[in-house]
Order: C-alpha cells, then sequence, then structure tokens
C-alpha cells in the first residue's frame, strides 16, 4: 500500500537533502507519517494508539528526572520520595505526573486493545501486529509493578511480597526461584535496588517494541472501523494533516482528563495505606494492587489451588497470543458481525467485575462471583470465539470504505 | 459507531465506581468543611500555626514529624527569627570539631527532632507499638482530615458505653475506646480535651477547634504544595479547554474537503 | 516539510479563518511546549533542603591572630584568616598597578553591611586557575613568596589579601558574601 505513493519526495532544503541522501531520515518520516495513506473512516477509538504514544514518552521523561532524586535504597526510598514531592522544584508535579500516568497510560492501552478486539484488528494479515501489542502489555504490567514498589511504602513491599511469591507455585524449582528474584530471603533492599534497575531498563525495551509495532503497522496499513480493506486512494487520505490534527485533538481532551487527576485529585487512584513505610512485620488488612491489575488479580485468586491460580492469570494474557487463530470469522469488524457485537460488551462486563471482585476481599459472593467470571472469560475465547464464527452469518460488507462514506452522508 | 463510544464511556465508568467502592465497614466519618478543601483550596494559615502548637504542645510528645524541617514553618507565616527561635528549643545530636558527639541548639535546617531515638525506643516506651509519624498522616489514612478529625473526637468513656459494645470488642476498664479506630480499642488515649492549650490569639480553646487545627496543621504537614498544585492545575487546564477548540477548529478546517 | 504548507493542503474555507486557526494553535502549542519543559529544567535546579543549608555560621573566636582555619560552605572549603597588623599592611601597600587582578585590600575585607574589618580575611579556598586547593592556612604550609597561599598543582602565588601574584591563575581568590552579626560570629552565605 504505501508503495503506491512510490515516488521519493524531493527536499529544497539542501542541508536535508545532502543528509537524506545518506541517511533517509526525511524520507521515512514523510513516507510513514505525511503521506502515509490511512483509511478516511477512522473514529476517535484510532486516538488511543497515538495517545498511549505520547503516555509512553511523559512516563519515560518523568521517570528519568524522578530518578536524579531517587534512592534506591531501603532505609532511605521513602524518605527520597517524600523528599521530591516537598524540597526539589517541581518535584511533586513529576511524581504525581508520573504516578497517575501510569494509570492513564494503561487506560489508553485498555481503550485501544478494547478497539482492536471489537474492530478485528488482530485478523490476518495483522497477527504480529497482534502479538506485539500483547507483549507491550506484559512488558508494561512487569514495569508498573516493578514501579510500585519503588516509593517503599506498605503497600509496594506487601505487593512485591504477594507477587513475588507467585513464582513459589513453581513445582520443585518454586523457592530457589524466588530466592533468587528477592537476592535474599525476602523482599529487602537487594529487592529494592533491582527492581529499580529493572524499572529503568524495561520501558526502553517497551519503546523497542513499539518500534517494531510501528513497523508491522505501517506494512499493510491500520484496520479501519469497517474491517475492510482500503481498494484505492479514493478510500484513503494523507496521514498528516487529516490524522495528525484529529490525533491531536483527542489527545488534548485526554489530557484535560489526566491534567485534572493529576492536579486536583493524584492521590484518588492511589492507596493511602502506601504512605506508610514498608515494615516487614506487618501486613495491611488488604493487598490490592493498582486497578489495572484487579481483573487478573481476580483471576488469580478464584481458582482455589495455588498453581491453578498463577496458570490461569498467566493463561488469560497468554491466550491472547492465539487470539487471532481462535477466531474463525471471515469478517473483522463487529459492525458486520450481529451476535459477536454483543459478547465483545459482555467480555468487557465481565472484566469489569472480574476487576471489581479482585478490589474486595475474596470472602461470600466475591469468590463466586469471579470464578464464574474467570470461567466466562476464558469461555468467550476458547469456546464462544471459535463457534461463533462459523455459525454467525454476518451483515454484507459495503464495496469499499469510499462507499460506506458516501452512503452514510447521503443518510 | 455512536453506540460503541457510549459503551467505552460506561465501562470507564464502572471501573471508576469499582475502584471508588473500596471501602471498608466502619462506622461513616464525621465529614467536615476544611479550608483545603476542592480546586481553590488553600491552608488557613492562622489554624495551621494554632495546630503547630496543639502538635508541639501535644503530639510531640509521642508523634514524630520526621519528613519536616523547622525551615519549612516559614511557609506557615512564621519570619526567620520566629523559625530560628523554635528551633532553638530543641538539642539535636552533631559531631563536633574534636569529633566527638555533641549536643547542640537545631537550626531551622534540621528535620523536626523525635521525641524517641529509634523506633524500638518508641515501642517500648509506648506499651510495644510505636506512635506511628504524623508526616504524611492525612495522605496514609483512607478518609484522611475527616478520618483524623473523627478519631481525635471520637473517644467513648467507658461509662458510656453500651453493654453489647463492651461485649463485642472486649473492651476492658482502662482501654481506650474509640469510635473510627478500626477494632476501636487504640493505645493512645485521648491526647486533647476542652482547654488543653491555651492559644495566644484568643481562639477559644474547645476540643473541637483545637482538633480542626492540628488537622489543618498536619494536611499542610502532609501536602505542603497543595496550593501551587491547584493553581497550577487551573492554569493547565484552562490552557488545555483553549487549546482543545482551537485544535477542533483547524481539524474541521482540514476536514472540510472529505465531508 | 512537514509545516503549515501541508496543513493547507487539505482544508478549505474561508483562507483568513483558516490562517487565524492555524497560526493561533501552532502558537499555542509551542508555548504550552515551553511551558511544559520548564519544571522539567527547574527539576535540576538546587532542593529546597539543598538551599537551607547554603550559609553556615563560624564562630571566629578561637581564631588567634596569625592563624587560618578551613570551613566547609556549599562543598568547598573556605579560608578564614586572622591577619597580623604586618599582614594587614602588606596587603594594603601594595600598588594596584602590580596586580594581575587590581583590587584594594579594602574591598576584600568588607561584609554585606559595608563594615571594613582589616583583621578578618575571608577567602574561598578554591585556585581560580583550576579548582585546586591552595596550601597556606595550616601551620607550617608553604605560602609561596608573598606570604599568603600557595597552589601545589601548578604553582599560583597569592598574597595576604587573596590576591593573585604569580603564576597562571587569572583571578584573585573569591570573596564569598558575609555578615558578622557580633565581634565574634560570622555567617558566611
Amino acid at each position: 500500500m504505501a508503495s503506491q505513493h512510490g515516488a521519493p519526495p524531493v527536499f529544497n532544503n539542501r542541508v536535508v537533502a545532502w543528509i537524506d541522501h545518506r541517511l533517509p531520515i526525511f524520507s521515512y518520516i514523510e513516507k510513514e507519517y505525511h503521506t502515509f495513506p490511512t483509511p478516511k473512516n477512522f473514529n476517535y477509538f484510532w486516538n488511543f494508539g497515538a495517545i498511549a504514544t505520547v503516555m509512553l514518552v511523559l512516563m519515560i521523561v518523568t521517570g528519568i528526572v524522578l530518578a536524579m532524586n531517587y534512592q534506591p535504597n531501603s532505609e532511605l526510598a521513602f524518605a527520597s520520595v517524600e523528599r521530591i514531592m516537598r524540597d526539589v522544584p517541581s518535584g511533586w508535579l513529576m511524581r504525581y505526573m508520573h504516578m497517575t500516568g501510569a494509570s492513564f497510560f494503561f487506560a489508553a492501552v485498555y481503550i485501544h486493545i478494547f478497539r482492536g478486539l471489537y474492530y478485528g484488528s488482530y485478523k490476518a494479515p495483522r497477527e504480529l501486529l497482534w502479538i506485539l501489542g500483547v507483549v507491550i502489555l506484559l512488558l508494561m504490567m512487569a514495569t508498573a509493578f516493578l514501579g510500585y514498589v519503588l516509593p517503599w511504602g506498605q503497600m509496594s513491599f506487601w505487593g512485591a511480597t504477594v507477587i513475588t511469591n507467585l513464582f513459589s507455585a513453581i513445582p520443585v524449582v518454586g523457592d530457589s526461584v524466588v530466592t533468587w528474584l528477592w537476592g535474599g530471603f525476602a523482599v529487602d533492599n537487594p529487592t529494592l535496588n533491582r527492581f529499580f534497575a529493572l524499572h529503568y531498563l524495561l520501558p526502553f525495551i517497551i519503546v523497542a517494541v513499539v518500534a517494531l509495532h510501528v513497523v508491522a503497522l505501517h506494512v499493510h496499513g491500520s484496520n479501519n472501523p469497517l474491517g475492510i480493506d482500503p481498494k484505492g486512494p479514493q478510500d484513503t487520505v494523507p496521514f498528516h494533516p487529516y490524522y495528525t490534527m484529529k490525533d491531536g485533538f483527542g489527545l488534548t481532551i485526554f489530557l484535560i482528563i489526566y491534567a485534572g487527576f493529576v492536579f486536583f485529585a493524584p492521590n484518588w487512584l492511589g492507596e493511602p495505606v502506601n504512605y506508610v513505610q514498608a515494615n516487614p512485620l506487618v501486613t495491611p488488612n488488604e493487598i490490592v494492587p493498582e486497578w489495572y491489575l484487579l481483573p487478573f488479580y481476580a483471576i488469580l485468586r478464584s481458582i482455589p489451588d495455588k498453581l491453578g491460580g498463577v496458570i490461569a492469570m498467566f493463561g488469560s494474557i497468554a491466550i491472547l497470543f492465539v487470539l487471532p487463530w481462535l477466531d474463525t470469522s471471515r469478517v473483522r469488524s463487529c459492525t458486520f458481525r450481529p451476535i459477536y457485537k454483543w459478547f465483545v460488551f459482555v467480555l468487557v462486563i465481565d472484566v469489569l467485575v472480574l476487576g471489581y471482585c479482585g478490589a474486595h476481599p475474596p470472602e461470600g459472593g466475591f469468590v463466586i462471583a469471579s470464578r464464574l467470571a474467570t470461567i466466562y472469560y476464558f469461555f468467550h475465547f476458547l469456546v464462544l470465539l471459535p463457534i461463533l464464527g462459523k455459525i454467525e452469518r454476518p451483515l454484507p460488507l459495503p464495496p469499499s470504505i469510499a462507499d460506506a462514506v458516501l452512503k452514510k452522508k447521503a443518510v | 459507531m455512536r453506540r460503541t463510544i457510549v459503551s467505552g464511556v460506561l465501562a470507564l465508568a464502572a471501573l471508576g465506581l469499582g475502584t471508588a467502592a473500596i471501602a471498608a465497614d466502619e462506622p461513616e466519618l464525621k465529614e467536615q468543611h476544611w479550608h483545603f478543601k476542592g480546586p481553590f483550596g488553600t491552608y488557613d494559615r492562622a489554624a495551621a500555626q494554632r495546630g503547630f502548637q496543639v502538635y508541639k504542645e501535644v503530639c510531640s510528645a509521642c508523634h514524630s514529624l520526621s519528613l519536616l524541617s523547622y525551615r519549612n514553618l516559614e511557609q506557615l507565616g512564621l519570619n526567620e527569627a520566629q523559625v530560628k527561635g523554635i528551633a532553638a528549643e530543641f538539642q539535636v545530636a552533631d559531631i563536633g570539631d574534636d569529633g566527638s558527639a555533641i549536643e547542640r541548639p537545631a537550626r531551622p535546617s534540621d528535620r523536626f527532632k523525635a521525641p524517641f531515638p529509634n523506633e524500638l525506643a518508641a515501642a517500648a516506651a509506648n506499651g510495644g507499638k510505636a506512635p506511628p509519624d504524623l508526616s504524611v498522616i492525612i495522605k496514609a489514612r483512607s478518609g484522611g482530615p475527616d478520618y483524623v478529625y473523627s478519631l481525635l473526637t471520637g473517644y467513648v468513656p467507658y461509662e458510656q458505653l453500651k453493654p453489647e459494645q463492651i461485649k463485642e470488642f472486649n473492651v476492658q476498664k482502662d482501654d481506650n475506646f474509640n469510635l473510627y479506630f478500626p477494632g476501636h480499642r487504640i493505645a493512645m488515649p485521648p491526647p486533647l480535651a476542652d482547654g488543653k492549650v491555651n492559644y495566644v490569639d484568643g481562639t477559644k480553646n474547645t476540643l473541637d477547634q483545637q482538633v480542626r487545627d492540628v488537622v489543618e496543621f498536619l494536611a499542610w504537614a502532609s501536602e505542603p504544595h497543595l496550593e501551587d498544585r491547584n493553581r497550577t492545575g487551573i492554569r493547565v487546564i484552562l490552557f488545555l479547554l483553549a487549546f482543545a477548540g482551537l485544535i477542533y477548529g483547524v481539524k474541521r478546517q482540514v476536514w472540510a474537503d472529505q465531508h | 516539510m512537514a509545516s503549515s504548507g501541508s496543513i493547507s493542503a487539505g482544508a478549505h474555507g474561508d483562507p483568513t479563518r483558516r490562517d487565524f486557526l492555524f497560526v493561533a494553535s501552532g502558537a499555542m502549542a509551542a508555548v504550552g511546549a515551553i511551558a511544559t519543559a520548564w519544571p522539567f529544567i527547574n527539576n535540576l535546579n538546587p532542593a529546597a533542603d539543598t538551599l537551607a543549608l547554603s550559609s553556615v555560621e563560624v564562630n571566629v573566636k578561637p581564631i588567634a591572630v596569625g592563624q587560618a582555619i578551613t570551613v566547609k560552605w556549599r562543598g568547598k572549603p573556605v579560608f578564614i584568616r586572622h591577619r597580623t597588623p604586618e599582614e594587614i599592611k602588606e596587603a594594603e601597600d601594595v600598588k594596584l598597578s602590580e596586580l594581575p587582578d587590581p583590587e584594594t585590600d579594602n574591598a576584600r575585607v568588607t561584609d554585606t553591611a559595608k563594615k571594613v574589618r582589616p583583621e578578618w580575611l575571608i577567602v574561598v579556598g578554591v585556585c581560580t586557575h583550576l579548582g585546586c586547593v591552595p596550601l597556606g592556612t595550616k601551620p607550617g604550609d608553604p605560602r609561596g613568596e608573598y606570604g599568603g597561599w600557595f597552589c601545589p598543582c601548578h604553582g599560583s602565588q597569592y598574597d595576604t589579601s587573596g590576591r593573585i601574584r604569580k603564576g597562571p591563575a587569572p583571578k584573585n581568590l573569591a570573596v564569598p558574601d558575609y555578615l558578622f552579626s557580633s565581634d565574634s560570629l560570622v555567617k558566611i552565605g
């Protein structure tokens, strides 16, 4: 597709032309972000890739300046974070942007994933694009978990203890693996130190995988709400200025909500007990992860067996890797899937129920609810999706994107 | 398409509710109006200064405030000389020119002196449990200022307890019963009462007043940059709203030939 | 290449209104970017706890005439010398034309309240050549040909007023801001 606009651009600026002749970065930008033919029918769900990228950059930049004052030492970590909040110029802003930014990064990515699910963006020929996305999600979860440990509050410490203990479920070598992860006999200074090193490293690996994600995206171009391929120039517009401006608008709205939290409710998404310094002798009444990990936490707790719970939790993400082959439908977009589209919403509600259960102690109704929701989660991917694709009769697809757009305007 | 957007928003809202619903089944806190609440909130300097007096004369006997320095008090409106004077009331450990351990009067750059040399000593002097540090206490308790207010005004004398309360929570005669403390039996005896602290500015020293003042002070101690944050936040959001309007116009112009 | 020129490629409508929108939003984006950059840059400035340690108070009473001490101030050594009448006279008698960095002795022993105390010389103990600490404060140190300080790194020599007299250093030893709050207590910084 990209090769349709094959003519190399001519640069009037001689310096630009000189560089481009030797290292074609300007041609690349021109081709991939300016003239790149993009389906003309995106809705605002297509903003969230760009929004997530901006959040990633924001997290890295705020993270780097925070690291300049943070002390990865169990004696000093808590006080060093508070020093950032009190004494370092603009430190409170950097810290709250980073803390709230994690939530908003996940929110953007979850909406991005939902869009992929609903419009079938994972289907051929975009399977690898999707798999790279799942890898990014896994890396983000690891990074977020490692980062949450750094302030060395009570929830940091006990979250780290609980999550690292998951690995003790591995048969035979489990305990050795956990000791290896800790670098000691409990979560302690060596653990904090290595978590800091890894928390600094992983975001750059995420950047690398995001680059691959974008390369894979630009091979066949973006999917679109209709899920049909563009058939010619009448179906597409150049990426710039059409989608740069649309992304810019969507991003600004997103940033307004983000700023609302950063400036007026920075601790609303957090746990008060994490403002109590870590104490290895006292466990808080409830250990809950940040909201974005709650559904997976609920799946973990819903299985009454230790190893089983760990397998189910990792399985719930692993299943996303094979999603492109579980979906047997001929069409991509749920716009033309009258039955399955409702099940996508049921899945969303199911994940919300899981999240709600994950936030509550595993007692009474919450246990049953989380078990049912866990079963449904796997049922959706392993049973519903393959069968429904075979028996569901999709609505007729429009002949082209341009055709559909024109028809809609006529209505 | 519109329907999908609405559903997306609904999903987000449900997520929000999910997180908000994490609350323990404790008695409802006495919700107060605080000067620092809301996007235009500021600290009431006079109240916070009185609150510092309450902390200094009462709380500091057991509770440290280790993340604060005496110099921070200047943000509450004290001048440099007053802060120097307050700091000089405390003797802190240092190392003398000859390398020996000495005690010297504290300077504004020193941290607030803790009542106990370390946590073990604090625990030993307080029946086995160290009194918590108060530097970020307002942020470290769910309910924040309302919780601390309710706790400090929530003591019920043994004689006034209902028999079923005594039975349910196994209250002994010399236990301290607090309505708002999880488990209700709290190690700290009622720290404040009417007339405990004498205010120089003539404010009536009722229990309620002292508690409100000390909460104002502790709220400032927990979040000293709140006012700056609110001010910056309002500017940032106004800027972004204006920018959103402009870029929406640009986007419409750009797409005009496609619609 | 990717500028407003290409934005207008896809745009229609009234050109004045259109240009206004593009210019205004471009300008606003630039302002926003700069305003966002500021807290990140400001973040690297000294923190409040660092600034709180930016002055030290020194009791100079124990320093006998002819002696000097070194105190640490903002991470650097500061020399406080209780000068003898001969040293003061020597410093005052030098002709300014002989000095590589002309400065009167009087100007170097004045505190921030403009009070002159010739017996006290307070200078930052960092050689103005390449940042070494000159010798001459401790008894028995070499003090150079001019009786002040001698830098062992590259042989710069300072006089009894801390002024450069010989060697590669370009400037006199810096005099920090200081204020005597009494005859025996000086606040540096």
